[in-house]
């Protein structure tokens, strides 16, 4: 099974993982062919296939440390409960979807005007509820003890340091951008743009009932920003980067000593050394100019062309204000998969760097 | 007399006195003392008396956000125990919790805890899926999914202060990488882009010693005061503040209209 093993860890480098990982999800959500996806028996195959899979890793032991890592066991429960209520989700979603397109009223309309007690029909739900999970609480504490390593050591750094599990995925993109997008900004936005959410998304339709084809477009964004960027980031900080922050296959040993050749190079070195032959000019503003344009035209641009073209619908329903609004958090959202392919594809480091003032995007 | 059917003990005892000064209704066998039922109880009156029956279906909520608020009290109570035995200080923190173990009788309340969090923020993120694959953030509820934003936020940072107090390598280095990104925020942090504009003459007014970084910890490191800090945040400011906010937030749920349906 060596072949099986190796071919686990190609896969799960960042690249190729994540080059997957988008096609699968765009493909899932939108080629007509695969809704098969949204059905019992295919969620039943995919969690038999993902729970075979984690069993038969569990055999190895390099899987086995980085896995069963007292505060890692929540985390694979974290992406199987998350895979089980998109799945779910979208079978409600799709069932009522059918029921739409032959003019029938969503499910929950059928129960949506009946009125029932909350004594004792609700109370007795949150009961039920609160029992099950102290009991699942308290077994799971019987059998898993919480951490404990040696006393804290300011003198004495582990390798790898890592942040706790929920924000891995933005220690994640540590490797992508600078502490101050990906530690601040992009956290910040992600807060605003969830705020901002009601109030710039201009369909009315879904409201209160499951659906998938009444609100395409927002599902696929959030989803992509939760499923992949998020999800999909804490899984790789969790259980791919090892020493040095290094990539690490799950069945990959540790190895403090794995050397990865860094050969990264910025935007205004490309352009002033590698195409025009001059050396850097000495004055900032200069030596960046190529890139502040790009970002720039990133950000004005390109929502000023969609606007016109593709979104002209949207743009027309939402107002200027909004529709700048909603295409900003858009873009910045995109420009991690921009970033992380200018870094696999071409080394890019930075777009824009100016050391001198801690400003590198 | 002697044919009147003798009432069972719990029969006597609803009817006593005591019982009646409590329960100021009959047995909820009928919808008026049902619905008095609810009404009458201060924690149960976040509730309407009645609810849509498709608000009610396990697979419409997936219990996410009850399963959440039931996660938060599980924290509060264990936490409580916690803090019988816990010292926030650099000398005790570690050897407590040390203790919590193999010394306090039913040793697993720190696991109960911390697994309670590591569930309590997955809970959330699915309870968010939730309200938003349902599309229930939609008019009239945007103001309710910005306290749940909100929410979200507290719960991550309840979870990250709580995460320092074992004082072990673990959590020391966690909350190390976790707040040196703190040093980078623009203009308020002493490597963030913009505070080396910020200066009078020579001096430069966002240092080491006085930026984000330095107010989240007390300190230039995480040490002794950043201990304390986040303990008093853990312990008492966050879960104040969330507590309030749960509480707006529970009883928007219930201006709003309910749990959402279709129209
Ligand atoms: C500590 C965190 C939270 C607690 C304890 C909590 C609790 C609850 C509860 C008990 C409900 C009733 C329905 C249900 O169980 O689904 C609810 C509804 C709701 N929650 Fe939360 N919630 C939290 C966080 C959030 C977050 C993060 C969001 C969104 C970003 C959110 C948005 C909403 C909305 C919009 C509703 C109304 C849903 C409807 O009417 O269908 N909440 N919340």
């Amino acid at each position: 099974m060596q072949w099986f093993k190796s071919a686990v860890d190609w896969l799960c480098n960042p690249p190729i993982l994540f080059t997957l990982i988008f096609i699968v999800f765009f493909l899932a959500y939108l080629w007509k062919k695969l809704t098969w996806l949204w059905t019992p028996r295919a969620c039943v195959v995919i969690f038999l296939a993902g729970g075979l899979f984690v069993a038969y890793g569990l055999t190895d032991p390099n899987f086995r440390a980085i896995v069963t890592k007292p505060d890692n066991v929540p985390i694979v429960g974290m992406l199987f409960l998350t895979g089980f209520f998109s799945w779910l989700s979208m079978y409600l979603g799709t069932r009522n979807d059918a029921r739409i397109g032959k003019n029938l009223p969503p499910e929950e309309k059928l129960e949506s005007e009946i009125k029932i007690l909350v004594w004792p029909d609700l109370v007795y739900t949150e009961f039920l509820c609160m029992i099950l999970w102290s009991v699942l609480l308290i077994i799971w504490s019987i059998y898993l003890k919480a951490p404990i390593e040696e006393p804290a050591n300011p003198a004495k750094t582990p390798n790898p340091s890592k942040a706790p599990w929920y924000f891995l995925g933005l220690q994640e993109m540590l490797v992508y951008y600078d502490p101050w997008i990906a530690g601040v900004l992009l956290p910040g936005l992600i807060i605003v743009g969830l705020m901002a959410l009601p109030y710039i998304d201009p369909n009315k339709k879904g409201n209160g009932y499951y659906t998938f084809a009444e609100r395409k477009w927002e599902i696929l964004t959030f989803q992509f920003g939760y499923l992949v960027l998020w999800v999909m980031m804490i899984i790789t900080g969790t259980f791919f980067r090892g020493p040095n922050q290094n990539f690490f296959g799950p069945f990959e040993r540790w190895d403090v000593h794995k050397v990865v050749p860094l050969s990264n190079i910025n935007l205004s070195e490309v352009f002033w050394v590698k195409m025009l032959n001059l050396g850097l000019p000495g004055n900032w503003l200069v030596r960046e100019g190529l890139g502040i344009i790009l970002v720039l035209a990133y950000f004005t641009v390109i929502p000023m062309f969609l606007g016109r073209t593709l979104f002209k619908r949207f743009f027309e329903k939402m107002g200027m204000v909004r529709f700048q609004i909603l295409m900003f958090l858009l873009l910045c959202m995109v420009s991690l998969p921009i970033k992380m392919y200018l870094r696999w594809l071409f080394n890019m480091h930075y777009v824009v760097a100016i050391p001198e003032y801690f400003f590198n995007i | 007399m002697a044919d009147a059917p003798r009432k069972s003990l719990f029969t006597q005892f609803r009817e006593s006195q005591i019982w009646n000064s409590i329960f100021r209704h009959g047995p909820p066998d009928n919808t008026r003392n049902r619905s008095l039922a609810v009404l009458t109880n201060v924690f149960l009156h976040l509730h309407p008396v009645k609810v849509r029956k498709s608000g009610l279906r396990l697979k419409y909520t997936w219990c996410a956000g009850g399963t959440t608020f039931f996660l938060f009290l599980v924290e509060t109570v264990t936490g409580l125990l916690l803090m019988f035995y816990y010292r926030p200080t650099a000398e005790y923190a570690f050897s407590d919790i040390l203790d919590l173990r193999a010394q306090v009788p039913l040793g697993i309340m720190r696991e109960i805890h911390r697994w309670g969090a590591h569930a309590m923020v997955i809970a959330v993120w699915l309870h968010m899926l939730r309200v938003f694959m349902t599309g229930s953030y939609k008019p009239p509820r945007e103001f309710n999914w910005n306290i749940g934003v909100l929410l979200l936020v507290l719960t991550l940072l309840l979870s990250f202060t709580g995460y320092l107090l074992p004082w072990d390598q673990l959590a020391m280095w966690a909350v190390t990488v976790g707040s040196n990104m703190a040093r980078a925020t623009p203009f308020l942090g002493n490597e963030g882009p913009g505070a080396a504009l910020l200066k009078v003459g020579d001096i430069s007014l966002v240092t080491a010693g006085d930026d984000a970084r330095f107010a989240l910890l007390a300190g230039r490191f995480v040490g002794a005061a950043a201990l304390l800090r986040f303990y008093v945040l853990h312990c008492v400011g966050i879960p104040l503040v969330a507590a309030v906010l749960m509480a707006v937030h529970f009883w928007r749920v219930r201006k709003d209209g309910g749990i959402s349906g279709p129209l």
